[in-house]
């Protein structure tokens, strides 16, 4: 054989990566896997859909009989909406998180038998939750319209706003998928956490409420959790104008970088850490 | 002017590549053992399973890899296909590759046919525009028309493997890389594979084959390297690379000589107290090779004293058939006068032509005039194995020549060149 000549080969293949320079591959396999997945419980019972929905609709129903008609908790206008509402970003906030603690583990068989890029993975299952998100949305939307609530410039929002919390759940995503594949117990941990977070994000309970109760220092910090910030956004710009905007509940709309920053670091953060798990990953399983 | 006179590039070029995994003794799987112990050292143990391995495969080429389990060839093959990183050395793929490590990956049981092949086609490297366009074809090859509504659930592992090859062939790599998968199937689609390997070959696509059949190898591969324990050991010719490996493959002390003090038939004056093979070289072998010389060898210890007594051996195949007979009378029917006390080794020495498969070496001690005097006769105590690679079926595989020639070009006679 004729001696090789290195410099003709061009670069050599690199291993296993999170990310591929082929970015429409990517695209393709991150959508084909959310969308089969969707397909699968849309289609794939008799009902389909209609489960899909009964769980944060059936939240929502014995949440609302409680805290409304026996507890009275709240007198806000639009309390119910905004309930809903919370619910069903909520509900997105744990499938897209919870559902990507064990994706890469579970799929295993594709980690091992071929090369993709790795973060297809956890990232088809927050765009799996996305479509959801999408669909429910379209439930508050006429939930909304009915309990008299009007259409506002301030609807415009909604874009930053999801935009905000589907980066937030990337970046969650990607660290607990990558941090399951060496830790086994990140699973139950992270279940308890999504309890706690859906009492700390004033979904059930108005901000102003909370804020009356608790302490400055306790309130703010309460608020700085991302997923606060963005469901008392989220009412106040879609839902009711007269309730505190994220921006006041933390006390200036300039602290918003708080909890921007937080979403900021953890998609970083979690990026940095599935990027730098993502070439043994399949070694580690 | 030194472009012209430059080989293409090659497809791949393996680098001195090396790959340990380290695999702990304990595995720690939780936060809580990591937060209750956080200075424990987990020790690893290393396993080093590829061993500064270089080559190149050339653009065009259908190269085999061959190891025995655990020999590392799956390992390269998932360094190859980007699986894997390599800790050491570098790989080099020069063209779009796509891998064949399972068929189907990304199958999913709840889905029909389409959305299946859409999804495998992605994975292989297609765009889904490119894969739906395909969807025709694949099916028709898979003999799936009638079936495509059903939910891969509800086909045979059969229907499922035939889509699943259906899809890998569509994907129009320059490198395919095939890790046993060619076994699959019932014995027509097999065919159709190999048919589908001999059109990739002669259209000029890089081909990485891993696989234990050597007959694969020596029928589709061009070249072939070895592995044993991570390292290459051989690289070469198929049919030289595949006899090491077979020979590799068997232990030297074979289960041939084992039949010391066996049931032996009669007791007239001398007795068989031992039988077995060897290789033209006096080794011994659990398994011989096709094509090389055998020796069978009996030792035989004399009661009374015999005059001229000659070993016969017949080699019955599984169904009881006599398949080849061998006797010492032949070429030494004066084999000399023996005493009681005496013993004597008979061998028969032959060029292995048998086709792969076990047989029973019936050995008899007669006296001269023919077999009928029998003075010893061994049962089927032990077997003889045969291991090739060309075989096409017959009882015995003797050596040929073919040919093809193109009957416009006809035989070429000397009226023409003079």
């Amino acid at each position: 054989m004729n001696a090789i000549e290195y410099s003709d080969l061009g670069a050599p293949i690199r291993g296993p990566r999170a990310l591929t320079d082929d970015r429409s591959r990517f695209w393709h396999l991150t959508y084909n896997i959310a969308r089969n997945e969707f397909k699968l419980r849309f289609f794939g019972s008799a009902l389909g859909y209609v489960w899909q929905l009964m769980r944060p609709l059936l939240l929502f129903g014995v949440l609302l009989f409680v805290f409304s008609h026996v507890a009275h908790v709240s007198n806000a206008p639009y309390y119910s909406v905004a309930l809903l509402a919370g619910i069903v970003l909520f509900t997105f906030f744990g499938e897209a998180t919870g559902g990507a603690v064990r994706s890469v583990v579970d799929r295993e068989n594709l980690v091992r038998k071929i090369h993709f890029p790795r973060l297809v993975i956890p990232l088809s299952i927050v765009l799996l939750a996305s479509f959801n998100l999408a669909l429910n949305l379209i439930v508050v939307l006429i939930f909304a319209l009915a309990e008299g609530v009007r259409p506002m410039m301030s609807w415009l929002e909604a874009p930053l706003i999801l935009g905000m919390l589907i980066v937030y759940c990337a970046g969650l995503a990607m660290l607990l998928s990558a941090l399951f594949v060496h830790f086994r117990d990140i699973q139950p941990i992270w279940e308890v956490v999504c309890q706690v977070l859906f009492y700390a994000s004033g979904i059930l309970i108005p901000v102003e409420l909370l804020r009356a109760r608790l302490s400055d220092t306790a309130f703010h910090l309460l608020m700085l959790n991302p997923l606060a910030t963005i469901v008392e956004q989220f009412r106040h710009a879609m839902i009711d104008h007269s309730a505190l905007s994220a921006g006041q509940a933390l006390g200036g709309w300039w602290q918003l970088v708080e909890p921007i920053g937080i979403v900021v670091a953890i998609f970083a953060i979690g990026f940095w850490v599935f990027n730098r798990s993502a070439p043994l990953i399949a070694e580690n399983l | 002017m030194a472009d012209a006179l430059k080989s293409p590039v090659p497809a791949i070029v393996v680098d001195a590549v090396s790959k340990t995994f380290r695999v702990p003794e304990e595995q720690t799987h939780t936060l809580k053992e990591r937060a209750l112990h956080p200075w424990r050292h987990t020790s690893h143990e290393q396993f080093a399973a590829l061993k500064d391995v270089s080559f190149a495969v050339e653009e065009g080429e259908f190269f085999g890899i061959v190891g025995r389990n655990g020999s590392g060839k799956s390992t390269l093959l998932k360094c190859l296909a980007g699986i894997y990183g390599v800790d050491e050395g570098r790989i080099w793929c020069n063209g779009r590759m796509s891998t064949f490590i399972e068929l189907g990956v990304g199958f999913n049981p709840d889905l029909a046919a389409l959305d299946n092949v859409v999804m495998n086609g992605i994975m292989l490297g297609l765009s889904p525009s490119e894969a739906r366009a395909r969807y025709e074809r694949i099916i028709e090859f898979a003999e799936l028309e009638e079936f495509q509504d059903l939910k891969l659930k509800n086909y045979s592992s059969g229907m499922h493997v035939r889509l699943a090859f259906s899809v890998a062939i569509q994907v129009d790599a320059d490198i395919l890389l095939i890790d046993e998968v060619l076994a699959v199937g019932d014995a027509a689609f097999q065919q159709k594979c190999f048919d589908v390997f001999n059109r990739m070959r002669d259209e000029g696509r890089t081909i990485v084959f891993v696989t234990h059949d050597m007959g694969a190898v020596k029928r589709f591969c061009h070249r072939a390297l070895l592995l044993e324990r991570g390292e290459a050991i051989a690289l070469g010719e198929p049919g030289d690379v595949g006899d090491r490996y077979l020979a590799m493959n068997f232990d030297r002390d074979g289960t041939a000589a084992r039949a010391a003090g066996g049931e032996w038939e009669g007791n007239r004056g001398a007795r068989i107290v031992q039988a077995w093979f060897e290789d033209g070289a006096g080794d011994q072998w659990g398994v011989y090779l096709q094509g090389y010389q055998v020796r069978f060898r009996a030792r035989v210890a004399f009661d009374e004293a015999i005059d001229d007594p000659a070993l016969r051996v017949t080699f019955e195949n599984d169904a009881g058939q006599p398949v080849f007979v061998a006797s010492t009378a032949v070429e030494h029917e004066r084999s000399g006068s023996f005493v009681p006390g005496e013993e004597a080794v008979f061998s028969v020495e032959f060029e292995n032509r048998l086709a792969p498969g076990r047989y029973y070496p019936i050995a008899s001690l007669v006296r001269r005039g023919g077999g009928l005097d029998l003075i010893d006769r061994s049962t089927r105590e032990i077997a003889f194995l045969v291991q090739g690679s060309t075989a096409q079926g017959g009882i015995v595989d003797l050596p040929y020549a073919s040919s093809v020639e193109r009957a416009a070009v006809g035989p070429r006679s000397r009226i023409e060149v003079s």
